[in-house]
């Protein structure tokens, strides 16, 4: 009895739902855009952060009123759903090839962001990601893919010079949770730790839906080494750094920008003392429009996770053309995508011949008194 | 040495969750031949909601001692997730007993996805970060470290095994479950009232999962809607490697699993010369649990099927 009040409750959302759209569509011609990110599973929260980047920057163009060819547009927002997992991303990135959307904002992580970037240059449709960093992402050739955020041989390169010059560290052991991300960032590190005269004693491995490294961290206590390099996300990282401790582990904790944020200072607590990571770009105060960006998103959205800027540009980045070639057409704004100089809220954006951003920097930050504080910016 | 002393002891912790775990799986199969698949998920609900309860507490009264505030959550935890076991019964499998296996199966299934996105619309996307409120005290042995909370959940493990298989074994309770295991409606006949036994079965599988959620999330340092589904997976593996049906067997499985686990990614990437890496950890596990079911497809303390039928 109550199942069937509920299923019939149920029916009468979707058909509200359906309603919705259908209004929505008979008001001017409407654009839609996707975005892509894990909603659901362990980076839900980074996902829906992302999303809501992309949103808030939809919303303002969409409140400034858009004209192409002489027609007034209005721009919609598909939001779509990967969970992190490659086979999902490629799932949905189809999906959205078939609805017709004209632009892509993601996916968020790299190991779904490559595998859908074929999708969508078979279909001729830009992808701007705004936070996948694997260098193999735009090394595919594809004139669709383009990322607004440094990759990651910048990044680890930085972090690998940082921990034998700055830490002065001779052993350091490395884990990753072979995601596309961390792993490539994990070998970056080793390359640069490498020829830094650093030497890697061990090399581990996780996943990313692990919360128990302890068997791991002991084997790599057992080496010895000053330095702990994670590649990649805070779901993994918050917990291993409370694991060290309890292991009696001394190594500091080094991570890139999968750690660097707010969730991580949470899930480690009192561990995260001292964990250095870095991210890609300024710091969000010293970004051009950081303070303005950050007052605006949370006055919507609540907290900032971490790459929501970055989201928030790579939209404005796909209109921006669009409004440039004066048309809907993807082939169009892909032609015109290159030619992109635009003064987004995190730096100057112009992309270079294989669709990276250019003039990138890293940044370097430690926890201090329970929050992340700049330690120095690399050019 | 002291290596492999801690190695051993991360196995042993990992696996009395398991085990914790696996005593619902095992319970509920035992009775029903059911494969609760929603059962990691009661565990993930039994966590969330002590940390609710945590936090507000923590809100109301900021004095007291920590302890005490996370035996308030495990208090409000508990009947919570018997309610909630109680009512997946009711509502999901008991209308669906007499169905054809597989439908009660999909049920499960179908069950865990509705209440992974139930405690994700209430606490969201976040991973919760349990509270520091449990006292940090550990020591060496061996030159391995323990800490308090580890040997807690050893010992709490063992303790809920021993006192489950007294239930089952000597009190009118455990004799009408045993009774209803063999058959139903023999059981049934004989005056048991197989509703009320295979309710009680769900309660007490459900308290020991919100027993579960509370310790894992207080050892991890998190809490998140997710948690329920790889623990779930693993804790049902570990019962069918100690025999699903068997309590003892729940237990022997999960602390197997858990050593074989830590040893496999302690060991795997040296004893191969690096030919593989710690990222078999999993691959490592499950091909003993294969191996083991090859050779005895009942589980290593389970009974023959073949001389049920």
């Amino acid at each position: 009895m109550r199942l069937a009040a509920a299923s019939a409750l149920l029916a009468a959302l979707f058909v509200a739902a359906g309603c919705g759209q259908k209004t929505e569509e008979a008001a001017g011609t409407v654009i839609k855009i996707g975005s892509v990110a894990p909603l659901t599973g362990p980076q839900a929260h980074l996902g829906k952060d992302n999303e809501n980047g992309a949103r808030l920057a939809i919303e303002e163009l969409n409140a400034k009123g858009i004209t192409l060819g002489g027609k007034p547009v209005r721009l919609e927002l598909v939001g779509e759903d990967d969970g992190a997992d490659p086979k999902t991303g490629t799932v949905v990135a189809q999906k959205l090839v078939d609805l017709g959307v004209v632009g892509v904002v993601g996916h968020l992580n790299s190991g779904t962001s490559i595998p859908a970037s074929k999708l969508y240059a078979d279909a001729g449709i830009p992808q701007v990601s705004p936070s996948a960093t694997a260098i193999a992402y735009t090394a595919q050739g594809y004139k669709t893919a383009f990322r607004v955020m440094t990759n990651d041989e910048q990044q680890g390169k930085a972090l690998g010079q940082f921990a034998v010059k700055s830490m002065g560290a001779k052993k350091i052991a490395i884990i990753d949770d072979r995601t596309a991300y961390g792993q490539g960032l994990a070998d970056e590190f080793e390359k640069a730790v490498k020829a830094g005269g650093g030497e890697v004693v061990a090399r581990e491995f996780t996943n990313d839906r692990a919360t128990d490294f302890t068997a791991i961290l002991t084997s790599i206590k057992g080496k010895g080494p000053e330095v702990l390099f994670f590649g990649g996300m805070d779901p993994q990282g918050g917990p291993m750094a409370q694991q060290m401790k309890r292991l009696g582990l001394n190594a500091k904790l080094l991570g890139g920008d999968g750690i660097q944020n707010v969730n991580f200072l949470k899930l480690a607590g009192a561990e995260a003392e001292g964990t250095v990571a870095s991210l890609p770009g300024l710091p969000l105060d010293a970004m051009p429009g950081g303070a303005e960006f950050k007052k605006r998103f949370e006055a919507k959205y609540g907290p900032i996770q971490v790459y929501a800027p970055y989201a928030y540009d790579a939209a404005y980045v796909l209109v921006d053309a669009m409004r440039r070639a004066d048309s809907a057409d993807p082939a169009k704004i892909v032609a015109e995508l290159p030619k992109t100089d635009l003064q987004g809220v995190t730096g100057q954006l112009r992309f270079d011949g294989k669709g990276d951003v250019t003039g990138g920097s890293v940044t370097l930050y430690q926890v201090k008194n329970g929050a992340w504080a700049v330690l120095e910016t690399v050019k | 040495m002291d290596i492999f002393i801690q190695q051993l002891i991360n196995g042993l912790v990992l696996g009395s969750i398991y085990a914790l775990v696996a005593l619902g799986y095992t319970m509920v199969y035992g009775i029903l031949e059911l494969i609760n698949f929603a059962h990691g998920e009661v565990t993930m609900m039994g966590a969330m909601v002590a940390l609710a309860v945590i936090g507000a507490l923590m809100g109301v009264a900021p004095d007291l001692p920590g302890v005490v505030v996370v035996l308030g959550g495990v208090l409000i935890a508990v009947p919570v997730c018997m309610l909630l076991g109680f009512g997946i019964e009711r509502l999901a499998y008991r209308p669906l007993r007499n169905a054809p296996r597989l439908a009660p199966l999909i049920t499960a299934i179908g069950l865990s996805i509705v209440l992974q996105n139930v405690a994700m619309l209430i606490w969201g996307r976040q991973y919760i970060a349990f509270p520091p409120l449990l006292p940090k005290g550990q020591f060496e042995i061996l030159g391995a470290h323990i800490s308090v909370l580890q040997l807690f959940i050893v010992a709490l493990s063992v303790t809920v095994m021993l006192g489950l298989w007294f239930t089952v074994q000597k009190t009118r309770l455990g004799r009408a479950m045993r009774a209803t295991a063999q058959s139903r409606e023999v059981a049934a006949l004989m005056g048991v009232n197989v509703n009320s036994v295979i309710a009680a079965t769900f309660i007490i599988g459900s308290a020991l999962a919100a027993l579960a959620g509370v310790m894992v999330s207080a050892y991890y340092g998190l809490a998140h809607y997710y948690m329920g589904f790889l623990l779930g997976l693993k804790a049902f593996s570990a019962a069918v490697l100690g025999g699903i049906g068997n309590i003892a067997g729940a237990m022997l499985g999960g602390l197997l699993l858990g050593v074989i686990e830590a040893l496999g990614a302690g060991y795997i990437g040296d004893l191969s010369g690096g030919f593989l890496g710690s990222h078999y950890q999993d691959v490592f596990a499950f091909f003993i649990l294969s191996l083991v079911l090859v050779f005895r497809p009942s589980g290593l303390l389970g009974e023959r099927v073949a001389s049920r039928a």
